[in-house]
């Protein structure tokens, strides 16, 4: 194949894409030679600037050298013999900003400066792989084996730069910026201000201004990125002439759209920018790689210097000065390094098809973005796909007919950052086809959308039709909410549930399914973890001796959903750390050094059995599940799974049951395609639909919550309190992101108010007088119990009057008489509750089997 | 012997013309598979294509057609190999476009051009294979004795091949693999050869695999699932449709085998390795995971593979063809094996009954999360420090085609890997005992259990066994987060009280009759039993896995009646999970006589069982009321 050399000189190695070639037209090349004269100007001007830059990337890896071997080192590159190096290092540009900053060279995109221009015209072999029709505006000059024309791309990104507007962006790395300015010239600007010269070019916007300039970046990144540098340099010194930066600016593009997942790589993305997303698992240690190698003549010290081109430098066989044979020497001290690393990326575990094993891919860090991840982050990778042949050994010309393929990173882009720095963001940006963003919203727009999710949730288990209720909605979870200003820090958004009810009605089952359905759910059974185990601990690196935070359960599930079996086994010790979760939504931890809060936004769905193995209808839940109840009142829901044990209900479940067991495996087929539905639908809702409270909604949660309070005030009891409103507004904005509207509205607080009423219902009836009392849940002790109590320990204490003046009674005794005297059977505890009543009201002390008045 | 076929000595040969024919159009590739799957269409000519389970690597010629019987253990990256490239020949400067497909290395006789337009890079897609985990000694003596393709050594060591043409010899054949004692050389083997005598390839195994160990003495980790087990590991290059496989399935695969002494070498040169950049990818574990000698390791690069339903030789490959003819004498062969089960089971009958049932039981459906058809076996009462639970899973590994005991020793608890984790410094899945091909007996031998601490480790273990038998899956331990793999796997535990981990069904085993010397009673049955027999049991077993079964209209409502009816009388008598365990038992029982609806006598009977099999339970309850 033909392709001629357009540079002046015929070297390859001193060929630069952008210093402009003979071909190029007459405007062009007037620049061209700004170019060149510019580049021999600065040096005696600026010597200073000049030096440093070599000297900077010196002393980052070796010991400086002497400085005056710099100045030799400027002399010998303003010599025209080496002309060509040093175009490169110290580009030439027309404006006179940019010539103090120096070029950071850009390993990400490899030996982007062998890149030679051709001529359409002049070689036809180019005309399949470039569309002439695209350049029919008179530049016939592209890159070769490229369509990119280097003037009009600069010119296009130039535009884009300075036109580009995104009024409705809610991209987070744009926050503070004036969305109906030009985005891109602003953020220029901050580099001015701020000085660290990286411009992140979202790709969405660029496919949306200009779509071929898009295609071009896609598909010849190595080529158009070195172009858009060059543009926004020159954009960027026109308008601050006198910015000082470390570098010039390299631009990074991110959120390409051509790949999202690490399966989808396929042979022809090899050389194209691509993004894709996956987990770190494993960075290595630093690697310095040679990027210009610096050679000496051995007989007259004449110095030059090598680019390394994809791993090779090729070794000046003659000295060029003084043309002695094989005399020039490798001096290391005196290369340029650059700093690499190689980085391990798993794909994320929702991208992978059930029954396969993970894919890997390599990904190679350079320079700045280097150690920017750590092994466990989730990442979005931009950058340049590659694939290089394997030689099996480095003497032999066999090649084994693999390719090793990697990832040039451009750009990293944390996906979970947001949760160190608790921005109040959906973490995941889950990507929502048109397509199915509208049958979402049919499906919303059905009147009973409702519960046709509810039963679509975990339809293997039989009615509890509530219970499914309250976990979709605990799915949903309300409106997030900050009062920090006030001081009252963020309201909990999130939903708990505890189900209690005999063993074996399928609350394990239930706590599976939702385990499943949510992306961050986390299954834990409080017979097997621990305190630490829940919240989060300090662990020593064995190789770094450093300390690292493991999280656990709780942490782990972060907008997610914390399942909880066994929620009765759990120690105490272990549920007291469940007290912050559940309520602020933090855990703190102060171990080894380490004070931190992290933020544990996660919903607690628990499941419990009662003490007794089986429930016992004639006991409070309290009493039943023996679970602490400044625990139990910070669940929204406590609804009781107990087998009904009527006769309706049984042929239901029985037929429920028997269809399971002889259903073909179409249908089955169906109810796997309603998971993925109901799976999209919670996660669009979640992500899109914020529900405000209207008017008239919290003019009805106001009557529902004074409706509450009056049905036990008549009785002298408190059925609700301010924790209970909350709930309540919690399940009504819920229920209004079911229906995927931004509007709380009255039959979202009615269903609210129903669900509420219902779970309290069952689990805060009062056994005794069939009542439904919330003091069960917030002090552990119905009122009608605690009157019983009081009652009790009066009578005993005119029992005691009773007998006169004896300082001293018998325990047994006094039990007998107490007994005797009362027409109910009075237990030993009793008799014990009403001692110590006694006891705290200073009527008598009880030592041992003594009781003595005081 | 059979006639030396081309497509079998050297398919790269057949490849390489249809390619040069095909005049880079692209369908050549189809057409080669459509040929190899031509001339595998015969069974006969399928079976002369030696098979790697059988023979010993270094008795492969190179490059030729072989076949595997595997289990994808792990799968890797997928690769991109040099599809089409150009090779230029020196001297004449004539350039000649050369497939790489089903090779390692291109053959670069002359130059290759890498950066000709003519160039296509294409994908495949390399899965980890090993020997199916815990398949039964009496199949693989069943699959190599069905398999007359000979060998010629490609060295010069003698051929060799074991005739056995007889009907299976009923002794238990300890020795897990016949490869052992082929690796063993040409002093373990020579004398052999032709022989065909099995009692002395049995003297002759345990000389053998000192050998076999010495030999290779290879540090390697070949990572089966299953501690002790032996035979080829072997990497499988997939060309076409990878996605359609996954981790665990078993496979044949039909293939090119390659063992290219080149493929080794960069584990070796570990100089040059370091003096090139771009072989800073990988690390050194990672090479020896990924580029295994190929003299241990060999490289299989598929032509055609076929999942298998299962992996008893009796049956044909797709076990439907066979049940027709079967069907008719299914319960008298039922008949016989409950005789026999319940010899073994010392005169238990109902105890044989279940166990019939536990053994015919496959997860053949999900409802969301419930795995449906599943049915733990959990038999107390078995007699503790006895060798009894041993004997037992010898008969039934007899009886089944892949199976593994395993003891559960508090050492074992707490030492064994029994879920297989990722490693990620040699990029790898390290197996554990719990990754099972589809209908893979596991047998918990929790009499071996006593007393004392469980840490960390064993309390893991417990909980992966628990959630296997409850959910049927295994959660893969990822590092930074777990995945969940479905199994189908069937837990059979053998405890002397009841078992501590959850069961579909517990029997507590009531022996009649007390045999002075258990293993002797064993070994009498089992002599006893006569191998045609054996052979109808074994059928039998597989065989009912795979009927497909339905309930009418008719008998849900009876049953729905049914429900009904028993919790009217007594609410507590008959729960929810009830119910669920007696709809399996009533399936199983069907199947079990061949049957593939649901019939009311069926329904009555089963719960008959489970009236008998729950009064037994509370009986022992009243008898010593401390078990649970």
């Amino acid at each position: 194949m033909s392709s001629p050399s357009a540079t002046p000189t015929k070297d390859d190695i001193l060929c630069a894409a952008w210093s402009e070639d003979a071909l190029t037209p007459p405007s062009r090349r007037r620049r061209t030679d700004d170019a060149s004269t510019s580049d021999l100007q600065p040096m005696p001007t600026s010597p200073v600037t000049d030096m440093r830059s070599p000297a900077v990337q010196d002393t980052s890896l070796f010991s400086s050298p002497a400085p005056f071997s710099h100045l030799s080192d400027t002399i010998d590159m303003s010599s025209p013999l080496t002309y060509g190096t040093p175009s490169s290092r110290v580009e030439g540009t027309p404006r006179s900003g940019l010539r103090g900053t120096p070029v950071r060279q850009r390993p990400d995109l490899g030996s982007v400066r062998k890149a030679r221009q051709v001529d359409l015209h002049s070689d036809h072999a180019n005309g399949p792989e470039a569309p002439a029709s695209e350049h029919s505006v008179g530049q016939k000059l592209v890159i070769w084996g490229t369509d990119v024309n280097v003037g009009t791309c600069k010119e296009k990104f130039q535009r884009f730069l300075q036109r580009f507007i995104d009024p409705s962006s809610t991209d987070d790395e744009n926050a503070g910026l004036d969305l109906n300015e030009p985005l891109y010239m602003q953020k220029l600007e901050e580099i001015n201000v701020v000085g660290d010269p990286v411009l992140n070019v979202n790709c969405e916007h660029l496919q949306s201004f200009d779509a071929d300039l898009y295609r071009q970046l896609i598909a010849y990144p190595q080529e158009v990125i070195p172009t858009f540098d060059m543009a926004v340099n020159e954009l960027f010194f026109e308008r601050f002439p006198d910015s000082v930066i470390e570098h010039q600016i390299q631009v990074r593009p991110y959120n390409a759209l051509k790949t999202r997942n690490m399966r989808n790589l396929n042979p022809e993305d090899i050389d194209q920018l691509i993004t894709i997303s996956g987990m770190v698992i494993r960075t290595s240690q630093l690697i310095p790689e040679m990027q210009e190698a610096f050679f000496r003549c051995q007989v007259c010290a004449f110095s030059t210097r090598v680019e390394v081109d994809r791993g090779r430098i090729a070794e000046p066989a003659v000295c060029r000065n003084c043309n002695t044979t094989h005399s020039m020497a490798l001096i290391h001290n005196r290369s340029i390094f650059s700093d690499k690393q190689m980085i391990k990326l798993q794909e994320s575990p929702e991208d992978m098809p059930a029954g396969q094993t993970p894919h890997t891919t390599v990904v190679y860090a350079h320079n700045d973005l280097v150690d920017k991840v750590q092994p466990g982050d989730r990442v979005n990778i931009t950058g340049i796909y590659r694939a290089v042949p394997i030689r099996l050994n480095p003497r032999q010309s066999n090649v084994k007919s693999v390719y090793k393929t990697h990832i040039d990173a451009i750009h990293f882009r944390k996906t979970h950052e947001k949760r160190l720095h608790g921005l109040d963001e959906e973490a995941e940006e889950k990507l929502f086809t048109e397509e199915r963003v509208r049958t979402l919203r049919e499906l919303a727009a059905k009147p009973d959308v409702y519960e046709r999710l509810s039963s679509a949730l975990a339809p293997s288990i039989y009615e509890h039709e509530d219970i499914k209720k309250g976990i979709l909605l605990q799915l949903f979870g309300g409106t997030r909410k900050d009062f920090s200003q006030t001081g009252r820090g963020g309201f909990r958004a999130e939903i708990n549930i505890l189900l209690c009810g005999d063993p074996g009605t399928s609350k394990s089952q239930l706590l599976q399914y939702v385990y499943n359905l949510v992306p961050r759910g986390q299954y834990t059974s409080g017979k097997g973890s621990s305190a630490v185990g829940l919240t989060a601990y300090v662990m020593k690196d064995p190789e770094t001796r450093q300390l690292v935070l493991q999280t656990g359960a709780l942490v782990l599930s972060d907008n997610g959903i914390c399942c909880i079996d066994e929620f009765d086994k759990m120690s105490d010790s272990t549920r007291s750390v469940l007290h912050e979760v559940m309520e602020q939504q933090t855990l703190s931890i102060a171990k080894a050094g380490i004070i931190c809060q992290l933020n544990a936004r996660t919903s607690v769905l628990a499941a419990a059995n009662p003490v007794e193995s089986q429930w016992n209808p004639k006991k409070t839940t309290i009493e039943n599940i023996q679970l602490p109840h400044t625990l139990l009142s910070r669940f929204d829901l406590i609804f009781l799974m107990l087998d009904p044990q009527d006769e309706a209900y049984d042929r239901r479940l029985a037929h429920h049951l028997v269809s399971l067991y002889y259903q073909s495996e179409e249908q089955l087929e169906e109810e796997f395609l309603d998971m993925a539905m109901l799976k999209d639908y919670v996660a669009y809702a979640r992500s899109y639909i914020e529900p405000r409270l209207s008017e008239e909604a919290s003019q009805a949660l106001i009557k529902a919550y004074v409706d509450m309070r009056k049905i036990g005030s008549g009785r002298g009891m408190v059925s609700a309190y301010p924790r209970q409103l909350e709930s309540l507004i919690r399940l009504a904005e819920a229920h209004a992101k079911v229906r995927f509207s931004d509007k709380v509205e009255t039959i979202d607080v009615e269903e609210a108010k129903r669900l509420h009423r219902e779970a309290l219902k069952q689990s805060a009836t009062d056994p005794r007088t069939g009542f439904v009392d919330i003091s069960i849940l917030t002090t552990g002790m119905s009122a009608t119990a605690r009157k019983r109590k009081e009652e009790l320990a009066q009578a005993l204490k005119r029992l005691i009057q009773s007998k006169g003046k004896v300082p001293t009674m018998k325990y047994q005794q006094l039990f007998d008489d107490l007994r005797a005297q009362s027409d109910v059977a009075i237990t030993k505890d009793m008799f014990e509750e009403a001692l110590q009543a006694l006891t705290d009201e200073d009527y008598l002390t009880v030592t041992g089997k003594t009781v003595r008045l005081l | 012997m059979p006639t030396v076929h081309d497509w079998i000595n050297n398919p790269l040969g057949i490849v390489e013309d249809i390619f040069a024919q095909s005049n880079c159009s692209p369908d050549w590739e189809t057409k080669v598979l459509e040929y190899f799957k031509e001339k595998l269409k015969d069974n006969e000519a399928a079976s002369w294509v030696p098979s790697l389970n059988d023979v010993p690597v270094h008795y492969l010629k190179a490059n030729s057609l072989v076949k595997f019987r595997c289990f994808i253990q792990d799968m890797f990256d997928p690769e991109f190999y040099m599809g089409v490239y150009e090779t230029v020949d020196p001297s004449s400067k004539s350039k000649v476009l050369r497939s790489g497909k089903y090779k390692d290395v291109a053959e670069c006789g002359h130059q290759v051009d890498l950066n000709t337009k003519n160039a296509v890079t294409l994908e495949r897609q390399t899965f980890y294979c090993v020997p199916i985990p815990g398949e039964s000694p009496w199949v693989k003596e069943s699959y190599s004795c069905s398999n007359p393709a000979r060998v010629v050594p490609s060295t010069s060591y003698a051929p060799c091949r074991h005739k056995r043409s007889y009907e299976e010899d009923e002794d238990m054949e300890t020795q897990p693999h016949k490869q052992k004692e082929q690796l063993a050389g040409p002093q373990g083997t020579t004398d052999i050869h032709g022989s065909g005598d099995p009692k002395r390839l049995e003297t002759e195994a345990p000389s053998s695999l000192s050998n076999a160990a010495s030999g290779c003495s290879s540090p390697l980790d070949l990572n089966f699932p299953l501690p002790g087990e032996k035979g080829p590991a072997c990497l499988v290059k997939v060309y076409e449709e990878w996605e359609l496989f996954k981790v665990n399935d078993i496979l044949e695969v039909y293939g090119i085998l390659s063992v290219d002494p080149v493929l080794s070498v960069i584990s070796e040169d570990k100089d040059s390795s370091l003096v090139d950049p771009m072989d800073c990818t990988e690390s050194v574990e990672e090479q020896r995971v990924h580029c295994p000698p190929a003299s241990l390791v060999p490289r299989l690069h598929m032509l055609y593979a076929h999942r298998l339903q299962h992996n008893n030789p009796l049956l044909p490959p797709a076990a439907s063809e066979a049940s027709s003819g079967f069907l008719n004498d299914v319960v008298s062969v039922r008949g016989e094996l409950l005789g026999y089960l319940t010899h073994v089971l010392l005169g238990d009958a109902l105890a044989a009954e279940y166990l019939i049932l536990h053994l015919i039981s496959t997860v053949y459906a999900r409802r969301d999360v419930l795995p449906l058809g599943k049915f733990t076996l959990n038999l107390s009462g078995c007699p503790h420090n006895s060798t009894y639970t041993e004997q037992l899973y010898r008969v039934i590994q007899q009886l089944i085609p892949s199976s593994f005991r395993l003891g559960m020793s508090l050492h074992n608890m707490n030492n064994l890997r029994l879920v297989p984790r990722k490693d990620y410094t040699a990029n790898r899945l390290l197996s554990g005992v719990l990754q099972l091909a589809p209908n893979t007996s596991l047998f918990l031998d929790e009499t071996q259990l006593e007393q004392g601490q469980l840490d960390s480790t064993g309390v893991r273990n417990i909980t992966a066994l628990g959630n296997l038998i409850s959910w049927q899956k295994v959660d893969y331990d990822f590092n930074y987060h777990q995945m969940e793999f479905p199994c189908n796997i069937n837990v059979l535990i053998a405890s002397e009280g009841k078992s501590l981990l959850p069961c579909d069904c517990h029997v507590r085993l009531q022996p009649q009759l007390a045999p002075p010397n258990l293993e002797q009673y064993i070994s009498t049955i089992q002599v006893s039993l006569s191998p045609s027999l054996l052979n109808k049991f074994r059928i039998y077993l597989s065989l009912l896995r795979t009927l497909d079964y339905s309930i009418s209209e008719e008998v849900t409502k009876a049953v729905e009646d049914d429900f009904v009816e028993m919790r009217k009388d007594d609410p507590q008598s008959i729960s929810a999970e009830d119910l669920h365990r007696l709809l399996v038992v009533a399936r199983l029982l069907s199947l079990s006589v061949g049957h593939t609806t649901l019939s009311r006598d069926r329904w009555m009977r089963a719960k008959h069982l489970e009236t008998l099999r729950t009064n037994r339970t509370e009986q022992q309850k009243c008898v010593n009321g401390n078990e649970p």
